[in-house]
């Protein structure tokens, strides 16, 4: 059901926290004076792949990152899986943005996929072989198991994006939650990640990704949630993704040229 | 040299200069990472308003009361630091600038105008120590190192160094998964229920743990040259995390026994009178490995995507 919020951000007809993967209520952000995300309310839906969607600096990320109690809110309710977000910690994967990492971090590929594995090892247990062959399993199905022993400085953009991917999926969660995945990646990187997420899907569980290219929303997923600091539009592709709300996503900041390319696009 | 010589009068400055490096290079490793290494330049500033503060006080100098009035220092250092690079909004390097100078400038006011003239307190002391002066009276030879009432004569300085040197080590061993995790990815680190900004301070109070036990024994100039020299020149010899730190406790060992003996002995081949400072040699050879590595390490080339990209 499509569900366009008024200025004030009031809803109705929310659906049920309880069954949603990550559900957020009445979110706001802020780095100084201006809010970074503004009363936001936000049900992602299980078993989808949801794209969150709106201009630069519209709180993509901090939405993100405020769901994962990265940052901080101002106020606001996180729930996931309809409990506390710290006792599902467990069920969660992140894959934060390529560029916020220093890559000349001295470490391996494969270390940074065990890194998945924290949860599980903890301060002290043991890496034991079954850990490095889930570790090696993880980067095959991102297409990255020959470069385990590579320095992680070493690797392409794409590569270094796949192995950001790797640790995820090492992390086994029922829910996935990605930081602008596709941003400076080649096409080879862009078709292993989909395909990847769409396995994923298909194994029943809920990704959503911070998405910048409208050009691919429709082929890639199934429902959006648009943003520009306050929640814009929420809902199926089909019913949310429209010139209109584009229109009321993006403003002036959408060239006439590309919103009749989009136009087109969505018929 | 003998051991009747070599023990009493070389042993035990040898062994505090080289667990000093250890101590110190052991933190600077993750200091150095996180882009934090001025911290180790900070912490030995304000070890002196502290000092101060603490004679001030108890109006003797022992070294347990100095010892905490200068962890308190660092401390509250750390928290200012902190509080005010977060306040403020801006990077750390310049919040520690402004308080490290400032506490330092401080305790310089302090000392001058309280009435600590008539004892031994002075900057140049701070800044370089007196490694040539822990020797060990009460031993004879190497038979003493199993002599119980000449080990109770060993220099209270090496004790100290000692346990905080197995605190370091301890804490390193213990959180050596979340402190990697966190130091390359602090945002994912947060999502897997590691307490980053508990972790980041916790390594920061270990860091000024090393700093004023090593402070005491080898002054100011070991202290800040060993949290950055051998952690930086070590990255430039691998590209694993525990290769680095295997690396740094080699050159930082290497800077201390290297540095020690030529500044006894250099000046004596070259047909000096005298030795030279101990501290200001090993942190001299230090800065000498750090620029060979820096030219001929094999893993110097920087090849990382650019940050903020």
């Amino acid at each position: 059901m499509i569900e366009l919020a008024t200025h004030d951000g009031v809803k109705i007809d929310l659906p049920d926290i309880d069954s949603s993967p990550l559900a957020v209520r009445g979110l706001t952000v802020s780095y100084g004076q201006k809010p970074a995300v503004f009363s936001v309310d936000m049900t992602v839906q299980p078993g989808a792949m949801t794209a969150i969607i709106g201009p630069n600096g519209a709180g993509k990320s901090t939405l993100l990152k405020a769901a994962l109690g990265i940052v901080k809110p101002l106020s606001g309710q996180v729930t996931v899986f309809g409990r506390p977000l710290d006792s599902q910690r467990s069920r969660i994967a992140y894959v934060p943005q390529r560029a916020s990492v220093d890559w000349d971090f001295p470490t391996r590929v494969l270390d940074v996929v065990l890194m998945g594995l924290y949860r599980e090892l903890g301060l002290l247990r043991r890496v034991r072989a079954r850990h490095l062959a889930r570790a090696m399993d993880c980067l095959a199905r991102v297409g990255m198991h020959d470069f385990a022993d590579r320095q992680i400085g070493q690797l392409s953009g794409g590569q270094q994006q796949r192995v950001f991917l790797a640790r995820a999926l090492a992390q086994d969660a029922d829910l996935y939650l990605l930081d602008e995945p596709f941003a400076g990646v080649d096409a080879a990187t862009e078709k292993a990640i989909i395909t990847v997420l769409k396995s994923l899907k298909a194994a029943g569980k809920t990704v959503v990704v911070v998405h910048h290219d409208l050009a691919t929303v429709t082929d890639y997923f199934d429902h959006v949630f648009l943003i520009n600091t306050r929640p814009v539009a929420e809902g199926p592709v089909a019913e949310a993704f429209t010139a209109d709300t584009l229109q009321a996503t993006y403003g002036g900041r959408l060239a006439t040229a590309q919103v009749d390319q989009l136009a087109r696009v969505l018929g | 040299m003998s051991g009747s010589e070599f023990v009493p009068l070389s042993l035990t400055p040898l062994l505090i200069g080289i667990l000093t490096a250890v101590a110190c290079a052991l933190p600077g490793n993750f200091l150095v990472l996180r882009r934090q290494a001025l911290i180790g330049d900070a912490i030995s500033h304000v070890v002196l308003p502290g000092i101060v503060v603490a004679f001030l006080l108890t109006g003797i100098i022992a070294a347990w009361p100095m010892m905490l009035g200068a962890a308190g220092a660092a401390v509250v250092a750390v928290v200012l630091i902190e509080a005010i690079r977060r306040l403020g909004r801006i990077e750390p390097g310049a919040a520690m600038g402004v308080v490290f100078t400032s506490m330092f400038a401080g305790g310089v006011l302090l000392l001058e105008q309280s009435d600590t003239s008539s004892v031994h307190l002075d900057v140049e002391h701070a800044l370089y120590g007196n490694l040539e002066s822990l020797i060990w009276l009460d031993a004879t030879g190497w038979s003493s190192l199993f002599d119980p009432v000449a080990l109770a004569g060993l220099p209270v300085e090496l004790i100290r160094i000692l346990i905080a040197l197995a605190g370091v080590g301890g804490f390193i061993w213990l959180f050596w998964r979340p402190l990697k995790l966190s130091t390359f990815d602090e945002g994912f680190a947060r999502t897997v229920g590691i307490r980053a900004d508990l972790l980041g301070f916790a390594l920061v109070i270990v860091a000024a743990v090393a700093a004023v036990a090593a402070f005491d024994a080898v002054g100011s100039i070991i202290v800040i040259a060993m949290f950055i020299c051998p952690p930086a020149a070590a990255r430039m010899m691998t590209n694993t995390l525990e290769g680095q730190i295997g690396w740094s406790v080699a050159f930082a060992v290497l800077s201390a026994s290297l540095g020690y003996v030529l500044a006894g002995y250099g000046p004596l081949w070259l047909g000096a009178a005298d030795a030279v400072s101990a501290a200001g040699m090993i942190a001299t050879v230090s800065g000498m490995i750090l620029a060979l590595a820096a030219r001929f390490g094999p893993c110097r080339a920087r090849t990382g995507a650019p940050l903020n990209s």
